[in-house]
């Protein structure tokens, strides 16, 4: 990269602001809470991996010769909880969101600072009742929880799981509850709903689903672990309850829970694909209000997930038409940022890499959603590894593609530091080939009718099983690069300056990293988002 | 139409009109009650949904279950939840009147309408634990774990009135007489499936009071900080959001009460 | 949003009684013979006493859109979840 003068890092920023563990367990700044939250997520995305490492290796072999049944159970319950709830769950909003909201709106931070923090520590409480259940044997109910297996019949810690994922909730609830308030009362001067960045938007939409969906998912755990600790029956059919009105409760939000994971990341999306095409975003509309819709109708599809539970075939044919329309507003987006690419200036850089994968992989795993959606065929594919494909297709191919991409974008705001840009590259090209190599095999597999959660499978499903595992392991070396460069880019890094990409964007225009209280001047904001292309040579030769 | 913030102070402040409570992020004390009350409502947003669900299952359960929750519901004596009920809005008004001396900056009146809803509350909360008394004595605490033990049917040990069997088996109009009830059989099968009912009225009525007994904390600080002339015109933002908190939890009782007490009062003819 | 009108005491006080009526109302009701209408009749006053709450105890009359536009969302998603699961039991 060549400019004329050397960046420099800035004298005072959030970092080195103040020294010792009480100013950073103690702060009320939202990029210190984001660093906070990055730290402990970051953890449960390697324990989660952990477990599925374990998983992958189980399935080298048909035979069941690892692992016991029953710990093989608690493995992929404990991967699935681990990564849907305190990683995914978290991850964007928590993390990148928490860190660049309110600069992004152009203020000093959110709304309520020291909510913010009590989330932190909600969050480490429902951490610490997680590890706890772990240090128990862990829980092997599936991540859902069904009842009356888990409200009846198991000596594993449940509850103390189910309490965890609850006080976990209510971190999320934190988040999203000041991000709304932010978003509609602190905007910078000038700075109207129409000019906000599309990541505002994004996490907007994801955060009215947290706070409208988790509080069903903490009745219902209550509701769990009260029947389970008293021995009343709600959800047991033994003592009169239904064990269908648990999975309506939990999917209720556990569905929408789904699109506050996606949500947040394709805003990272928006905003490297703009920035990385050198264009003004298409669409900017349709994508804000594509964001809104995802929200609102992702509310109103929940029981795709019990074609097979027992509910009535009326029922199910409404939910099978209303997941077909939810899919509408995310295919607006793909259709959009496809089109921003469309005579752009595309560059290749590591977001951008990551973006791109985002886009064909999200593009698989949502098209497959609609296989899932379509009831007939549902019947056939449901709690099959079809239904794992997918959502990892959209999950990890999706979600944690937008995710790394954005803590490429913004590492350099966050910590003032660049990446080493060829060791990313590599990683970003190791997770594609090994996501593909891992995941799209089990499309197959879910297709010829091998089931999920089972850890041995007839014979004839082997050499997938083995690709599939395989590609896990490449998987992990494409996850395992990242968080080595990223603490090394720490001492090492090329200093990265306000605007390494030069992009649009009030987080831009502040230092890398910021001041702690963001800007050493509230902006007045009088032009409107991406405007890039305006001088797009200019723009082309002042990068690289 | 209001676009916010539109505050003209941008990084400065001129000291002197510097709030002891004005908070660092936001730009005006305006945009801190702005915020502070919207985002108290968010919160209740998310009562709501959690409520919610609770009263969701409930009215599936009501409508497959409905005779056993008339029996239940006609188990707990209506006299208790009436008058909480008028005791919860009374303290409701007298939230409602503490906010109103606080906007208008009269410290004696903030302070009696604050003691006066807690004095309310903690009556309310007294009343449960005297019908939660009722229902240990009855044995209608579901489950066994807490209580004696569930049982509907007249098991040793429960007081008679719990004896919600014969009840719908010999059921008694306004004038004392025995009217035609139920076969045994399907009265024994109603009375057990009370169970239901009442796993819905603990929950519910728990929950409840699990935010009262939270509310009277926050009160006994409110009260403190009112005591000390903390809030005025300029100035009520703790009090005006814990009035909407408190009022909510009186919304969910409005609800309760002819949810779980009068299901079908009818008398017997 | 600058001073917002606030309700005087004497606007709690018709307000509180109105609300007081309501329960002794509904406590009747409970207790006459009206078939379906016991359950709606029941659900309307408390649905009456609970908007006079919104409206006038929690300022909700006085307020600005967002505050409605809030309240409103809040009863409509509860809508939802409680129609659409019904939606499934009511057509077994």
């Amino acid at each position: 990269m060549s400019t004329a003068t050397q960046a420099v890092m800035p004298q005072k920023h959030y970092l080195n602001d103040n020294y010792g563990i009480r100013s950073w367990l103690l702060t009320k700044d939202h990029k210190r809470i984001a660093i906070l939250y990055l730290f402990t997520i970051t953890f449960f995305f390697f324990l989660g991996g952990l477990f599925a490492a374990l998983i992958r290796l189980e399935l080298l072999t048909p035979a069941g010769d690892l692992f016991q049944s029953d710990t093989y159970n608690k493995l992929f319950t404990m991967h699935g909880v681990n990564m849907i709830f305190f990683f995914l769950i978290p991850s964007v909003p928590a993390v990148l969101g928490n860190f660049l909201v309110p600069i992004m709106v152009g203020t000093k931070d959110l709304a309520f600072p020291k909510i913010n923090l009590l989330s932190w520590y909600i969050f480490i409480a429902g951490a610490a009742f997680s590890l706890t259940a772990l240090l128990y044997g862990g829980v092997d109910t599936g991540w859902t929880f069904y009842t009356p297996l888990s409200s009846g019949y198991l000596k594993t810690p449940v509850i103390v799981m189910g309490v965890g994922i609850l006080i976990a909730g209510f971190a999320s609830i934190f988040t999203g509850l000041n991000f709304i308030v932010t978003v509609h009362r602190m905007r910078a001067p000038g700075m109207t709903w129409g000019r906000l960045p599309l990541f505002v938007w994004a996490n907007y939409a994801a955060s009215l689903i947290m706070i409208l969906g988790t509080p069903v998912l903490a009745i219902t755990l209550i509701l769990l672990v009260l029947e389970r600790g008293f021995h009343i029956g709600i959800f047991d059919p033994k003592l009169g309850g239904d064990p269908v009105l648990f999975q309506h409760m939990f999917w209720f939000y556990s569905h929408p829970a789904v699109y506050i994971m996606i949500l947040p990341g394709m805003g990272v999306i928006s905003e490297i694909v703009t920035c990385f095409s050198r264009k003004r975003v298409f669409g900017y509309t349709f994508i804000a209000f594509s964001s809104i819709a995802i929200a609102v109708f992702g509310f109103v599809v929940w029981a795709h997930h019990m074609f097979v539970a027992g509910i009535s075939t009326y029922s199910a044919m409404v939910f099978s038409l209303l997941s077909y329309a939810v899919a509408i507003p995310s295919a607006v987006k793909v259709f959009n940022w496809t089109a921003t690419m469309y005579k752009g200036s595309v560059s290749y850089d590591t977001p951008m890499l990551y973006a791109f994968g985002f886009i064909g992989l999200f593009t698989v795993g949502g098209l497959t959603g609609l296989f899932l959606a379509a009831l007939g065929l549902d019947v056939h594919i449901h709690d099959t590894y079809f239904v794992i494909a997918h959502f990892h297709y959209v999950m990890v191919g999706g979600m944690v593609m937008a995710y790394l991409g954005g803590l490429h974008f913004w590492w350099p705001k966050m910590t003032g530091r660049m990446y080493p840009e060829g060791w990313a590259k590599l990683a970003a090209l190791i997770t594609f080939i090994g996501f593909n190599l891992t995941f799209f095999p089990q499309f197959i597999l879910g297709y010829l009718g091998m089931p999920r959660r089972y850890h041995s499978y007839p014979e004839e499903f082997q050499v997938l099983n083995v690709l599939s595992s395989a590609g896990a392991s490449v998987l992990a070396v494409g996850f395992i690069l990242p968080a080595i460069y990223f603490l090394w880019s720490l001492r090492y890094g090329e200093i990265a300056g306000p605007n390494p990409w030069n992009a649009k964007g009030l987080e831009w225009t502040t230092s890398s990293p910021p001041p702690t209280h963001n800007f050493d001047e509230i902006p007045v904001v009088t032009e409107e988002p991406y405007h890039y292309g305006a001088n797009l040579d200019e723009e082309v030769a002042g990068v690289h | 139409m209001r676009r916010s913030p539109v505050s003209t102070s941008q990084t400065t402040t001129p000291a002197t009109e510097h709030h002891p409570a004005w908070a660092h992020q936001f730009d005006s004390m305006e945009q801190q009650r702005d915020a502070s009350s919207f985002g108290m409502w968010v919160f209740l947003l998310t009562e709501i949904m959690m409520f919610g669900g609770l009263f969701t299952a409930y009215l599936i359960y009501r409508i497959r279950y409905y005779d056993a929750f008339v029996a239940g519901s006609s188990s707990i004596d209506v006299k208790w939840g009436f008058y909480n009920t008028l005791v919860l809005i009374g303290s409701s008004f007298t939230m409602a009147m503490a906010v109103w001396a606080a906007h208008k900056g009269k410290r004696m009146q903030q302070v009696l309408y604050l003691v006066l809803t807690l004095v309310l509350g903690t009556v309310f909360l007294g009343v449960k634990a005297v019908e939660y008394k009722a229902k240990y004595d009855e044995c209608h605490i579901p489950g066994g774990v807490i209580g004696k033990g569930f049982s509907a049917t007249g098991a040793a040990g429960c007081s008679a009135e719990g004896n919600i069997a014969e009840d719908i088996e010999h059921p008694k109009n306004l004038a004392g007489k025995e009217v035609s009830g139920k076969p045994r059989a399907a009265a024994e099968q109603i009375a057990r499936q009370t169970e239901i009912f009442f796993v819905f009225y603990f929950a519910m009525t728990g929950l409840h009071a699990t935010h009262m007994i939270i509310g009277i904390g926050v009160l006994l600080w409110l009260l403190r900080r009112a005591w000390n002339s903390e809030f005025g015109p300029e100035y009520y933002t703790p009090v005006e959001n814990f009035g909407l908190y408190w009022h909510f939890v009186d919304i969910v009782w409005i609800y309760l009460f002819p949810l779980l007490y009068l299901i079908n009062r009818i008398p017997h003819k | 949003m600058s001073e917002n009108s606030h309700p005087t005491p004497a606007l709690y006080l018709v307000i509180v009684s109105c609300l007081f009526a309501g329960t002794v109302l509904t406590y009747f009701a409970a207790t006459w013979e009206m078939g379906i209408f016991n359950p709606i009749v029941a659900l309307t006053i408390a649905c009456t006493k609970a908007t006079l709450v919104i409206l006038y105890f929690m300022h909700v009359r006085y307020s600005n859109k967002l505050t409605i536009v809030t309240v409103c969302a809040g009863f409509f998603w509860l809508l939802i979840l409680i129609s659409l699961s019904l939606s499934d039991y009511l057509t077994r």
